[in-house]
């Protein structure tokens, strides 16, 4: 006991060459990282070393200094708070721990959170009302497609992910090999919403008749006597068609955290259940299906705050032609292509009053089940 | 040494789901050769979609603009009738490889800046005492349900005062900032749970704060920041808005996903490179997620969370 009183004594006790030390290190750093910086900016500094070389460099510079640079400044930091007498490091250590993820959180959300509500009201024509840009979001005829299709995408894109996954989720429970086939299921899920589209634009892809089809989809319709339809064109059928790249997207989502779920169903509930005489869909419908509801609502909200926020796949696939616009599409549009900002910060707020409700849900929901805080 | 070595250390957020990915005991009578069908069907349908892309990457040119790609089935093993040049050519000539590399620069840093921004405050949220922590953290747990496009005009506006768009600190930045309401809570949940004993014996042995962050905190805590890690390494390579809004589209700093949409709008009926250009920006994850399933698994469910 008195060693470790000692030590501890000791790390107290700080000898006067440690302070330039630190010091010294401190300067070196903060001098390097702003060095490393100056050369990721520069247009010219890699030229020297051709264009791959300069590539690679740069690449090399910029993670070196994104992960060290993190560090280094915490080490920093903290080795800083450690000069000063014990007792006012103590105090001042947490705030060295906390400080830099609320200063982060402060500057790229709450900040412009704020600033997105305020602009929404104030960034209107002279001549108009607070409410402008809210008026035009629910009059504009263009922006009422968009919410309209958000509302069918938030009706059948839950849904179809969530009875899909759950057939799959029941059936793969019965079958050898059940981890290689959810794989299957569940890769979508890591491609990018940009590699979703192209791969959907090809099922998707129209031939004039008489043409070899190359899209799946139309060779099917071909093969059984139908004529091509170009499915990314057609109203209403396109809409239908990007909500189902998105339903291939989410089901493999839906079919783990159910399959997990109906795992979790007692074993002795089940046997119970058969030695009544159920059969296999109704002790299915009867017993696993209320016990695995709190996963149900889970899937359900989570897939539908993904489809409120609906971009990458839509933007890609029709950038909102042809009535297949939804509001994050449309919010980004408004901003970067017509840089028309209050109005993209309306949609923006638009966007938050739907999140927000079904997010209360779902947290409520986690929190029944004992899942998270 | 990992957590699972660490008596008192309670089952973690999805553990059920992570041990479901993997083969359990089968239950129930394993008859019906109709689950088996079902299952094999939707399984096809699951894997036509990626198989017509993969496989028309590695067509010429000609075919693939003239013939399905399931024709290649005729003669699966006539070597002839695949090729390389589509990946050549959208490496080079469609700046794809210059993406990749910007995507990697991107990628690793945006998700190592909000993992250790987030494990330090988790840390003291969890194990310090300060004036304001549990207003800090209820904040910090409010923003989880925040959509980022909330963020986005004011941020572009800032990132134009400070010269930061098209830069790689920028959007580094940007990812950090809505990573990091879910890393916080996530690593928060994991590291308030470890046993009180380890930071007692640790303050007991003289070790500061900072190392027993380092030493104990950081080893322990292992599964929860893995699980992170690749939920965020998966989530900022597939991004597609936050790098166009902050890094944009020119060449030496779009990302692959950037790069695919650009490919899209200006060569939309070149499937032959639009096949493999679409196969270059998924390489990555799709090693991840079959590499480390069963994290990314664990992060896909305590992420479900994020707004």
């Amino acid at each position: 006991m008195a060693e470790t009183v000692k030590a501890q004594l000791e790390t107290n006790r700080r000898p006067r060459w440690t302070i330039v030390r630190d010091l010294s290190v401190a300067v070196a750093v903060v001098v390097l990282i702003w060095l490393g910086l100056r050369v990721l900016r520069s247009e010219t500094a890699l030229d020297s070393l051709g264009e791959l070389g300069g590539k690679l460099v740069q690449a090399l510079i910029g993670i070196v200094l994104g992960v060290v640079g993190i560090w280094a400044l915490f080490i920093v930091a903290n080795s800083l708070v450690e000069l000063l007498p014990a007792r006012a490091t103590t105090v001042i250590r947490p705030y060295v721990f906390v400080g830099p993820a609320i200063v982060v959180l402060s500057i790229f959300l709450v900040a412009p959170a704020v600033g997105t509500i305020i602009q929404s009201f104030t960034e209107v024509p002279e001549s108009e009302g607070p409410l402008y840009n809210y008026v035009q979001a629910f009059t504009d005829p263009d922006i009422q497609i968009a919410l309209r299709n958000n509302v069918i995408w938030l009706i059948l894109a839950p849904l179809g992910a969530v009875l899909i996954g759950l057939a799959f989720a029941g059936l793969v429970d019965r079958v050898k090999r059940e981890s290689v086939a959810k794989s299957f299921i569940f890769i979508p899920i890591c491609i990018s919403g940009a590699g979703v589209a192209v791969i959907w634009r090809f099922i998707y892809e129209w031939k004039p008749a008489g043409t070899p089809q190359i899209g799946v989809l139309n060779a099917i319709v071909t093969a059984l006597g139908g004529e091509p339809i170009p499915w990314l064109q057609e109203i209403p059928v396109n809409t239908l068609a990007l909500i189902v790249a998105f339903i291939w997207v989410q089901t493999g989502f839906a079919m783990v955290i159910l399959s997990a779920a109906i795992k979790g169903v007692p074993t002795e509930l089940l046997e119970a259940a058969r030695i009544d005489g159920a059969g296999e869909f109704q002790t299915f419908r009867r017993i696993v299906l209320p016990s695995i509801r709190g996963s149900i609502i889970t899937v359900f909200t989570v897939i539908a705050v993904a489809v409120l926020k609906v971009f990458d796949i839509v933007y890609v696939t029709t950038n909102g032609n042809f009535d297949t616009d939804v509001i994050a599409n449309r919010m980004f549009n408004e901003m970067f292509r017509f840089r028309n900002f209050g109005f993209a910060t309306a949609l923006a707020v638009i966007l938050l009053v739907a999140v927000v409700p079904i997010m209360v849900v779902n947290v409520r929901n986690l929190r029944r089940q004992g899942i998270g805080a | 040494m990992t957590a699972e070595t660490v008596e008192g250390v309670p089952p973690r957020i999805g553990d059920a789901v992570a041990t479901a990915t993997t083969t359990a005991p089968k239950r129930g009578p394993s008859s019906g050769w109709l689950a088996k069908v079902l299952v094999l069907v939707i399984g096809i349908a699951w894997t036509v979609p990626t198989a017509g892309v993969f496989i028309s990457s590695w067509r010429p040119e000609p075919e693939v603009a003239t013939s399905g790609w399931w024709t290649v089935f005729a003669h699966p093993f006539d070597f002839t009738q695949y090729t390389l040049a589509n990946y050549q050519r959208v490496l080079t000539t469609e700046d794809m490889f210059e993406a990749f590399v910007n995507s990697l620069i991107v990628t690793i840093p945006a998700t190592v800046i909000p993992i250790t921004l987030a494990a330090f405050a988790a840390y003291a949220f969890a194990w310090t005492r300060f004036r304001g922590r549990s207003f800090l953290f209820a904040v910090v747990v409010g923003l989880l349900v925040i959509p980022l496009q909330m963020s986005l005009v004011p941020l572009l506006r800032l990132y134009g005062d400070y010269d930061l768009t098209g830069t790689f600190v920028g959007v580094w930045l940007a990812h950090a900032g809505f990573g990091l309401p879910l890393a916080i809570y996530l690593l928060y949940n994991y590291i308030s749970q470890l046993p009180k004993d380890i930071f007692e014996s640790a303050n007991i042995d003289g070790a500061t704060p900072f190392t027993t962050f380092t030493k104990l905190v950081i080893p322990l805590s292992y599964p929860a920041l893995a699980s992170f890690a690749i939920f965020q390494f998966i989530w900022v390579w597939n991004d597609l808005l936050v790098s166009l809004v902050f890094l944009g589209t020119n060449p030496d700093v779009a990302v692959v996903t950037v790069s695919l949409a650009q490919l899209v709008g200006s060569r939309g009926a070149a499937w032959h490179l639009l096949t493999a250009g679409a196969f270059i920006s998924l390489v990555i994850p799709l090693v991840v997620f079959l590499l480390l399933q069963r994290y990314f698994v664990r992060g896909l469910l305590a992420g479900s969370v994020k707004g």
